[in-house]
Protein backbone atom coordinates (compact mmCIF):
# COMPACT_ATOMS: atom_id res chain seq x y z
CA UNK A 1 0.00 0.00 0.00
CA UNK A 2 2.54 2.27 1.09
CA UNK A 3 4.62 1.56 -2.06
CA UNK A 4 1.34 2.20 -4.18
CA UNK A 5 0.75 5.62 -2.80
CA UNK A 6 4.71 6.76 -3.15
CA UNK A 7 3.73 5.44 -6.76
CA UNK A 8 0.79 7.48 -7.32
CA UNK A 9 2.47 10.66 -5.69
CA UNK A 10 5.47 10.09 -7.99
CA UNK A 11 3.40 10.21 -10.91
CA UNK A 12 1.36 12.91 -9.63
CA UNK A 13 4.47 15.03 -9.41
CA UNK A 14 5.52 13.86 -12.80
CA UNK A 15 2.73 15.70 -14.37
CA UNK A 16 2.71 19.80 -13.98
CA UNK A 17 6.91 19.31 -15.13
CA UNK A 18 5.92 17.32 -18.85
CA UNK A 19 3.37 20.10 -18.82
CA UNK A 20 3.30 22.89 -21.56
CA UNK A 21 4.65 25.97 -21.70
CA UNK A 22 4.82 26.30 -17.74
CA UNK A 23 7.45 29.34 -18.15
CA UNK A 24 6.21 33.07 -18.49
CA UNK A 25 4.74 33.68 -21.57
CA UNK A 26 4.69 37.88 -20.33
CA UNK A 27 6.99 40.08 -17.92
CA UNK A 28 4.15 42.08 -17.19
CA UNK A 29 1.83 39.97 -14.62
CA UNK A 30 -1.45 41.50 -16.03
CA UNK A 31 -0.60 40.09 -19.35
CA UNK A 32 0.36 36.91 -17.88
CA UNK A 33 -2.98 36.76 -16.00
CA UNK A 34 -4.69 37.76 -18.95
CA UNK A 35 -2.93 35.31 -21.34
CA UNK A 36 -3.55 32.35 -18.74
CA UNK A 37 -7.48 33.28 -18.39
CA UNK A 38 -7.45 33.04 -22.72
CA UNK A 39 -5.87 29.76 -22.90
CA UNK A 40 -7.85 28.03 -20.41
CA UNK A 41 -10.99 29.22 -22.11
CA UNK A 42 -9.63 27.81 -25.89
CA UNK A 43 -10.48 24.21 -26.65
CA UNK A 44 -8.07 22.42 -28.27
CA UNK A 45 -9.86 21.35 -31.28
CA UNK A 46 -7.63 19.04 -32.43
CA UNK A 47 -7.95 16.91 -28.94
CA UNK A 48 -11.44 18.14 -27.74
CA UNK A 49 -12.34 18.53 -24.31
CA UNK A 50 -8.60 19.29 -23.45
CA UNK A 51 -8.05 23.72 -22.93
CA UNK A 52 -5.04 24.68 -25.39
CA UNK A 53 -3.67 25.71 -22.06
CA UNK A 54 -3.18 21.49 -20.90
CA UNK A 55 -2.67 20.26 -24.50
CA UNK A 56 1.11 19.68 -26.29
CA UNK A 57 -0.37 19.00 -29.87
CA UNK A 58 1.23 21.09 -31.96
CA UNK A 59 -2.20 23.35 -32.81
CA UNK A 60 -2.50 24.11 -29.38
CA UNK A 61 1.31 25.46 -29.46
CA UNK A 62 0.19 27.38 -32.42
CA UNK A 63 -2.85 28.98 -30.77
CA UNK A 64 -0.91 29.63 -27.90
CA UNK A 65 1.51 31.58 -29.95
CA UNK A 66 -1.27 33.36 -31.97
CA UNK A 67 -2.88 34.59 -28.76
CA UNK A 68 0.38 35.78 -27.10
CA UNK A 69 1.17 37.69 -30.18
CA UNK A 70 -2.12 39.35 -30.04
CA UNK A 71 -2.10 40.25 -26.62
CA UNK A 72 1.69 41.69 -27.27
CA UNK A 73 -0.13 43.77 -30.24
CA UNK A 74 -2.07 45.08 -27.84
CA UNK A 75 -5.46 43.38 -28.80
CA UNK A 76 -8.33 43.31 -26.10
CA UNK A 77 -9.92 39.85 -24.91
CA UNK A 78 -12.81 40.36 -27.16
CA UNK A 79 -10.88 41.18 -30.18
CA UNK A 80 -8.49 37.78 -29.37
CA UNK A 81 -11.64 35.91 -29.18
CA UNK A 82 -13.15 37.02 -32.35
CA UNK A 83 -10.06 36.17 -33.84
CA UNK A 84 -10.53 32.91 -32.87
CA UNK A 85 -14.26 32.30 -33.13
CA UNK A 86 -13.82 33.76 -36.83
CA UNK A 87 -11.80 30.83 -37.94
CA UNK A 88 -13.10 27.90 -35.85
CA UNK A 89 -16.15 29.00 -34.84
CA UNK A 90 -18.31 29.37 -31.90
CA UNK A 91 -17.52 25.63 -30.37
CA UNK A 92 -13.58 27.23 -30.11
CA UNK A 93 -14.72 29.16 -26.76
CA UNK A 94 -15.41 27.21 -23.23
CA UNK A 95 -17.36 29.98 -22.69
CA UNK A 96 -19.52 30.71 -25.33
CA UNK A 97 -20.13 34.59 -25.74
CA UNK A 98 -24.13 35.89 -25.04
CA UNK A 99 -24.87 36.71 -28.56
CA UNK A 100 -27.80 35.34 -31.18
CA UNK A 101 -26.71 32.05 -31.89
CA UNK A 102 -25.43 31.35 -27.90
CA UNK A 103 -28.03 33.02 -25.83
CA UNK A 104 -29.74 29.88 -25.63
CA UNK A 105 -27.15 27.72 -24.22
CA UNK A 106 -27.13 30.42 -21.30
CA UNK A 107 -30.79 31.36 -20.90
CA UNK A 108 -31.19 26.98 -20.86
CA UNK A 109 -30.73 26.46 -17.88
CA UNK A 110 -32.99 29.46 -16.38
CA UNK A 111 -35.61 28.42 -18.21
CA UNK A 112 -35.57 24.96 -17.47
CA UNK A 113 -35.77 25.94 -13.59
CA UNK A 114 -39.03 28.20 -14.68
CA UNK A 115 -40.38 26.15 -16.10
CA UNK A 116 -39.63 23.07 -13.69
CA UNK A 117 -40.82 25.67 -11.19
CA UNK A 118 -44.32 26.51 -12.61
CA UNK A 119 -45.41 22.93 -13.09
CA UNK A 120 -43.96 22.47 -9.89
CA UNK A 121 -46.57 25.30 -8.46
CA UNK A 122 -49.37 23.87 -10.57
CA UNK A 123 -49.56 20.58 -9.24
CA UNK A 124 -49.03 21.33 -5.51
CA UNK A 125 -51.49 23.59 -5.61
CA UNK A 126 -54.32 21.15 -7.47
CA UNK A 127 -53.10 18.48 -4.76
CA UNK A 128 -53.97 21.12 -2.17
CA UNK A 129 -57.27 21.80 -3.75
CA UNK A 130 -57.93 18.03 -3.54
CA UNK A 131 -59.53 16.77 -0.20
CA UNK A 132 -56.99 15.37 2.21
CA UNK A 133 -56.99 11.63 2.34
CA UNK A 134 -57.68 11.47 5.69
CA UNK A 135 -61.25 13.06 5.03
CA UNK A 136 -62.02 10.74 2.51
CA UNK A 137 -60.93 7.90 4.96
CA UNK A 138 -63.05 9.20 7.64
CA UNK A 139 -66.29 10.04 5.58
CA UNK A 140 -66.06 6.69 4.19
CA UNK A 141 -65.75 4.99 8.08
CA UNK A 142 -68.94 7.28 8.76
CA UNK A 143 -70.42 5.43 5.89
CA UNK A 144 -69.48 1.87 6.63
CA UNK A 145 -70.50 2.47 9.96
CA UNK A 146 -73.72 4.32 9.36
CA UNK B 1 -55.76 11.13 -21.00
CA UNK B 2 -55.33 14.65 -22.29
CA UNK B 3 -52.70 15.61 -19.21
CA UNK B 4 -50.32 13.25 -20.71
CA UNK B 5 -49.96 14.36 -24.22
CA UNK B 6 -47.34 17.30 -22.82
CA UNK B 7 -44.97 15.28 -20.89
CA UNK B 8 -45.56 12.45 -23.88
CA UNK B 9 -44.74 15.37 -26.62
CA UNK B 10 -41.91 16.10 -24.46
CA UNK B 11 -39.84 12.75 -24.38
CA UNK B 12 -40.73 12.25 -27.69
CA UNK B 13 -38.75 15.20 -28.76
CA UNK B 14 -36.20 14.32 -26.41
CA UNK B 15 -36.01 11.09 -27.63
CA UNK B 16 -35.80 12.71 -31.51
CA UNK B 17 -32.91 15.31 -30.19
CA UNK B 18 -30.76 12.16 -28.84
CA UNK B 19 -30.91 9.55 -31.73
CA UNK B 20 -30.21 12.82 -33.78
CA UNK B 21 -27.27 13.42 -31.76
CA UNK B 22 -26.17 9.63 -31.61
CA UNK B 23 -26.36 9.45 -34.99
CA UNK B 24 -25.05 12.50 -36.77
CA UNK B 25 -21.28 11.14 -37.75
CA UNK B 26 -18.11 11.91 -36.58
CA UNK B 27 -19.00 14.22 -33.72
CA UNK B 28 -15.20 16.12 -33.97
CA UNK B 29 -16.10 17.53 -36.83
CA UNK B 30 -16.73 20.65 -37.02
CA UNK B 31 -18.71 22.99 -39.68
CA UNK B 32 -16.12 25.60 -40.91
CA UNK B 33 -17.54 29.19 -40.28
CA UNK B 34 -15.76 30.13 -43.74
CA UNK B 35 -18.57 28.17 -45.74
CA UNK B 36 -20.52 30.54 -47.54
CA UNK B 37 -17.46 33.43 -46.80
CA UNK B 38 -14.46 34.78 -48.64
CA UNK B 39 -11.73 32.30 -47.93
CA UNK B 40 -8.38 34.06 -46.11
CA UNK B 41 -5.84 35.54 -48.15
CA UNK B 42 -2.94 33.66 -47.67
CA UNK B 43 0.86 34.02 -49.54
CA UNK B 44 3.22 31.16 -49.12
CA UNK B 45 6.65 30.06 -50.40
CA UNK B 46 6.35 27.22 -52.45
CA UNK B 47 7.58 24.31 -51.16
CA UNK B 48 9.34 23.32 -54.65
CA UNK B 49 10.67 27.31 -55.28
CA UNK B 50 10.80 28.98 -51.74
CA UNK B 51 11.79 32.75 -53.82
CA UNK B 52 8.12 32.36 -55.26
CA UNK B 53 4.52 32.36 -53.25
CA UNK B 54 1.74 31.06 -54.04
CA UNK B 55 -1.36 32.42 -52.33
CA UNK B 56 -5.15 33.70 -52.94
CA UNK B 57 -4.06 35.70 -56.46
CA UNK B 58 -3.14 32.19 -58.32
CA UNK B 59 -6.68 30.71 -56.90
CA UNK B 60 -8.53 34.01 -58.17
CA UNK B 61 -11.01 33.72 -61.04
CA UNK B 62 -11.42 29.84 -61.24
CA UNK B 63 -13.32 27.02 -58.98
CA UNK B 64 -9.82 25.42 -57.10
CA UNK B 65 -9.35 22.80 -54.36
CA UNK B 66 -7.00 23.96 -51.59
CA UNK B 67 -6.31 20.71 -49.58
CA UNK B 68 -4.03 20.77 -46.44
CA UNK B 69 -1.96 18.32 -46.42
CA UNK B 70 1.63 16.83 -44.37
CA UNK B 71 3.52 13.98 -44.70
CA UNK B 72 3.13 13.31 -41.19
CA UNK B 73 -0.83 12.95 -41.79
CA UNK B 74 -1.76 9.19 -42.03
CA UNK B 75 -4.49 9.78 -44.03
CA UNK B 76 -3.28 11.92 -46.06
CA UNK B 77 -1.27 9.16 -47.60
CA UNK B 78 -4.49 7.42 -47.83
CA UNK B 79 -6.27 10.11 -49.80
CA UNK B 80 -2.98 10.96 -51.98
CA UNK B 81 -3.88 7.96 -54.96
CA UNK B 82 -7.63 10.17 -55.04
CA UNK B 83 -6.24 13.57 -55.82
CA UNK B 84 -3.63 11.89 -58.58
CA UNK B 85 -6.73 10.71 -59.94
CA UNK B 86 -8.39 13.98 -59.93
CA UNK B 87 -5.61 15.67 -61.35
CA UNK B 88 -5.66 13.28 -64.15
CA UNK B 89 -9.25 14.41 -65.10
CA UNK B 90 -8.37 17.58 -65.09
CA UNK B 91 -11.78 18.98 -63.67
CA UNK B 92 -9.95 21.41 -60.88
CA UNK B 93 -6.92 22.62 -60.22
CA UNK B 94 -5.85 21.24 -56.63
CA UNK B 95 -3.09 23.93 -54.68
CA UNK B 96 -2.25 22.45 -51.37
CA UNK B 97 -1.21 24.01 -48.35
CA UNK B 98 1.88 21.65 -46.73
CA UNK B 99 1.27 22.50 -43.08
CA UNK B 100 3.65 22.14 -40.10
CA UNK B 101 6.31 19.74 -41.99
CA UNK B 102 9.79 19.69 -42.88
CA UNK B 103 11.18 20.92 -46.81
CA UNK B 104 13.15 17.50 -47.19
CA UNK B 105 10.25 15.31 -46.06
CA UNK B 106 7.54 17.12 -47.87
CA UNK B 107 9.67 17.19 -51.31
CA UNK B 108 10.29 13.65 -51.02
CA UNK B 109 6.30 12.99 -50.48
CA UNK B 110 5.43 14.22 -53.37
CA UNK B 111 8.97 13.02 -55.94
CA UNK B 112 7.79 8.92 -54.52
CA UNK B 113 4.47 9.45 -54.33
CA UNK B 114 3.17 12.00 -57.58
CA UNK B 115 2.24 15.54 -57.11
CA UNK B 116 -1.17 16.71 -57.73
CA UNK B 117 -0.93 19.85 -57.11
CA UNK B 118 -0.68 23.08 -59.40
CA UNK B 119 1.93 24.53 -56.29
CA UNK B 120 1.90 23.35 -52.73
CA UNK B 121 2.47 26.89 -50.01
CA UNK B 122 4.95 26.00 -47.36
CA UNK B 123 3.27 26.99 -44.04
CA UNK B 124 5.99 26.16 -41.62
CA UNK B 125 4.34 27.39 -39.06
CA UNK B 126 1.02 26.97 -39.04
CA UNK B 127 -0.40 30.19 -39.31
CA UNK B 128 -2.07 30.24 -42.54
CA UNK B 129 -3.31 26.76 -41.06
CA UNK B 130 -4.62 28.74 -38.03
CA UNK B 131 -6.32 31.67 -40.59
CA UNK B 132 -7.97 28.78 -42.65
CA UNK B 133 -9.60 27.07 -38.85
CA UNK B 134 -7.27 24.04 -39.79
CA UNK B 135 -7.65 21.67 -37.02
CA UNK B 136 -6.70 18.17 -38.48
CA UNK B 137 -4.83 17.30 -41.46
CA UNK B 138 -6.38 16.30 -44.30
CA UNK B 139 -8.41 18.87 -44.93
CA UNK B 140 -10.23 20.64 -48.46
CA UNK B 141 -11.80 23.55 -49.20
CA UNK B 142 -13.75 24.07 -52.42
CA UNK B 143 -13.22 27.98 -53.35
CA UNK B 144 -15.38 29.57 -55.90
CA UNK B 145 -14.54 31.22 -58.52
CA UNK B 146 -15.57 34.77 -56.58
CA UNK B 147 -13.13 33.33 -54.07
CA UNK B 148 -16.33 32.28 -51.74
CA UNK B 149 -15.35 28.99 -49.80
CA UNK B 150 -18.42 26.75 -51.03
CA UNK B 151 -17.30 23.60 -49.13
CA UNK B 152 -14.67 21.88 -46.28
CA UNK B 153 -14.14 18.11 -46.14
CA UNK B 154 -12.60 17.30 -42.96
CA UNK B 155 -10.91 13.79 -43.56
CA UNK B 156 -9.46 12.15 -46.70
CA UNK B 157 -11.67 12.47 -49.81
CA UNK B 158 -12.77 9.96 -51.98
CA UNK B 159 -14.71 9.63 -55.50
CA UNK B 160 -17.85 8.71 -53.48
CA UNK B 161 -17.46 12.25 -51.40
CA UNK B 162 -16.62 14.00 -54.42
CA UNK B 163 -19.34 13.17 -56.56
CA UNK B 164 -22.03 13.57 -53.64
CA UNK B 165 -21.09 16.82 -52.00
CA UNK B 166 -18.52 18.44 -54.50
CA UNK B 167 -19.57 17.69 -58.20
CA UNK B 168 -22.99 19.67 -57.76
CA UNK B 169 -21.25 22.55 -56.51
CA UNK B 170 -18.97 22.96 -59.16
CA UNK B 171 -22.24 22.35 -61.59
CA UNK B 172 -23.84 24.98 -60.32
CA UNK B 173 -20.77 27.51 -61.74
CA UNK B 174 -18.84 27.61 -58.59
CA UNK B 175 -20.15 30.86 -57.10
CA UNK B 176 -20.81 30.94 -53.79
CA UNK B 177 -23.35 33.96 -53.29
Amino acid sequence: MKRFLILIAAMLAVAPVAAIDTGKAFDDPELQARYDKLISEVRCLKCQNQSIKDSNVFLATDLRREIRRLISEGKTDAEIQDFLVTRYGEFALYRPRTTGKTLILWLAPFLLVLFGGVAMFRILRHRMSMPLDDDIATSADKGSSE
Amino acid sequence: MSRYILPLVAVMALIVFLVIGLTRGDPRALPSPYIGKPAPRFELPKLKDPSVTVGSEDLAGQVALVNVWATWCVQCRAEHQFLLDLKATGTIPIYGINWRDTRPEALRWLQQLGDPYVASGFDVDGVVGIDWGVYGAPESFLVGADGVVLYKQLGPLSWQIWEREFVPLIASGGVGQ
